[in-house]
């Protein structure tokens, strides 16, 4: 029983159908866990970014090191640093926040290379024709580079969104219901590991497998040759 | 305790940590290889043995991965009358190596097919069979191009390695988690472990940096 739900373990396959809903219930968590880690880093991505192309070292330099120090360090250690470390600062975060914040540390890293990229792709002639046009830098920011670096930004976006979906299990660590969670806890109760964890893979294939296919799907209608404006 | 007596635990799970690593990321590489040379071969099983394999393993979550190698397994070989039950140490190495090894299939998969068409062309003008087609021109030419990737992936793989403390491994990560247990000095011991992860990853990065530039001289001529 978890949450006051039974399980029929009868059979293989009745005990299959009875423990779908709550490995949906864990797959829910997955993909909010999922969202808020990403959007974290985005914007922790883009503000790495911004900082590492600064024009003074002493602002570029640490937040290099601060970048590679988060990429080259376990999210493990960093989720058990910010769930056991917080707390003694007066920072009192539930586990599904303090996970989340983990992931988007962690992936923040690696979107802040992909700001990057999209942006150094854009080449000189293109800002030499923006300043040649009279177009403030404001201007050439939103209405040049913006709608050329999206387009190639978006599908190396996806596939790290797919990576923070992976990572979600890490989570379970600090208490987090998610969906490996839950099949090791109807694991535990059952011992039927089995059934419940190959259910958990399985439904990871299929998300990952029409991610992807979404993807590349996405990737064909985006406009490689930047985003029309009117 | 004082913090430098944390440092005799913790080096001693380094030592299980920089052992996982160096194993998973040698059959992580035969693994790659071997399913990356698969995923381009003409044989249509050996072709669809390598796809299954490399979307299985990178479609699923390595924790997922590990946790059914070590729960799960026993409980089929139950059903199936034999005995699958693997010490931790077994279930952390062959998850790690069947985890990085895929995601590595692709990166050889990838440098295989940028050698230049004319290359194999040529091999067939001098009459090379295919094999040796693979083995003298291909891959020599290939692996320079996977280097920089390989470098990515064997730190990927170093942190993927903390993952195993959650089958009672004792790496690092584990004899951390027991220190905090036992003085429940959190922020010490945590910045500490950071510490050490990065300064492994550091150097782990220069080894694979030293060998990129070894193989590098296989690169073609005026490439």
């Amino acid at each position: 029983m978890l949450f006051g739900l039974e399980w029929d373990t009868s059979g293989p396959l009745v005990f299959a159908v009875s423990i779908l809903p709550i490995l949906m219930v864990g797959l829910w968590v997955t993909i909010q866990a999922t969202v808020l880690g990403f959007f974290v880093a985005l914007v922790l991505g883009l503000l790495w970014a911004v900082l590492k192309a600064a024009p003074s070292r002493l602002i570029a330099w640490p937040a290099k090191v601060i970048t590679e120090f988060l990429r080259d360090t376990p999210l493990i250690v960093q989720l058990f640093f910010l769930y056991y470390v917080l707390p003694e600062f007066g920072i009192l975060l539930p586990a599904f926040m303090t996970g989340a914040l983990a992931l988007g540390l962690q992936y923040s890293a690696y979107t802040a290379e992909v700001y990057r990229a999209g942006l150094e792709a854009i080449g000189p002639d293109q800002h030499d024709a923006a300043r040649a046009l009279n177009l403030t830098p404001v201007r050439t920011f939103t209405h040049v580079i913006i709608p050329q670096a999206v387009p190639r930004i978006v599908p190396a976006m996806g596939n790290y969104l797919v990576s923070i979906m992976k990572d979600v299990p890490v989570l379970s660590v600090v208490t987090v219901l998610e969906m490996l969670n839950v099949g090791r806890i109807i694991g535990d109760r059952t011992f039927n590991y089995l059934i419940p964890l190959s259910m958990v893979g399985g439904l990871y294939l299929i998300m990952t497998l029409v991610a992807s296919a979404a993807l590349r799907q996405l990737d064909t209608r985006l406009p490689k040759q930047g985003i029309p404006l009117k | 305790m004082h913090w430098t007596e944390y440092f005799f635990p913790l080096l001693q799970g380094a030592w299980v940590t920089v052992q996982l690593t160096v194993y998973s990321t040698i059959f992580g590489a035969i693994l790659a290889f071997a399913a990356g040379v698969g995923k381009v071969s003409p044989n249509i099983l050996l072709r669809g043995i390598s796809i299954v394999y490399i979307e299985v393993f990178r479609g699923t979550s390595l924790l997922v991965q590990l946790f059914w190698l070590y729960f799960a397994l026993p409980v089929a070989g139950q059903a199936l009358g034999i005995d699958l039950r693997i010490p931790p140490v077994v279930a952390g190495v062959l998850a790690l190596s069947l985890n990085i090894g895929a995601y590595g299939a692709e990166v050889v998969r990838g440098a295989i097919q940028s050698v230049q068409q004319g290359q194999h062309e040529a091999a067939r003008a001098l009459n090379f069979s295919p094999r040796q087609t693979l083995t003298a021109v291909t891959i020599p030419q290939a692996v320079p191009e996977m280097m920089p990737s390989f470098g990515n992936l064997a730190v990927q793989n170093l942190k993927d390695t903390a993952l195993v403390s959650l089958i009672s491994l004792g790496d690092m990560t584990f004899r951390a988690e027991q220190l905090r247990n036992f003085t429940q000095d959190s922020t010490t011991i945590y910045s500490m472990l950071l510490l050490m992860y990065f300064g492994m990853a550091l150097i782990l990065t220069a080894m694979m940096r030293a060998l990129e530039l070894r193989v590098s001289r296989w690169r073609r001529a005026g490439a």
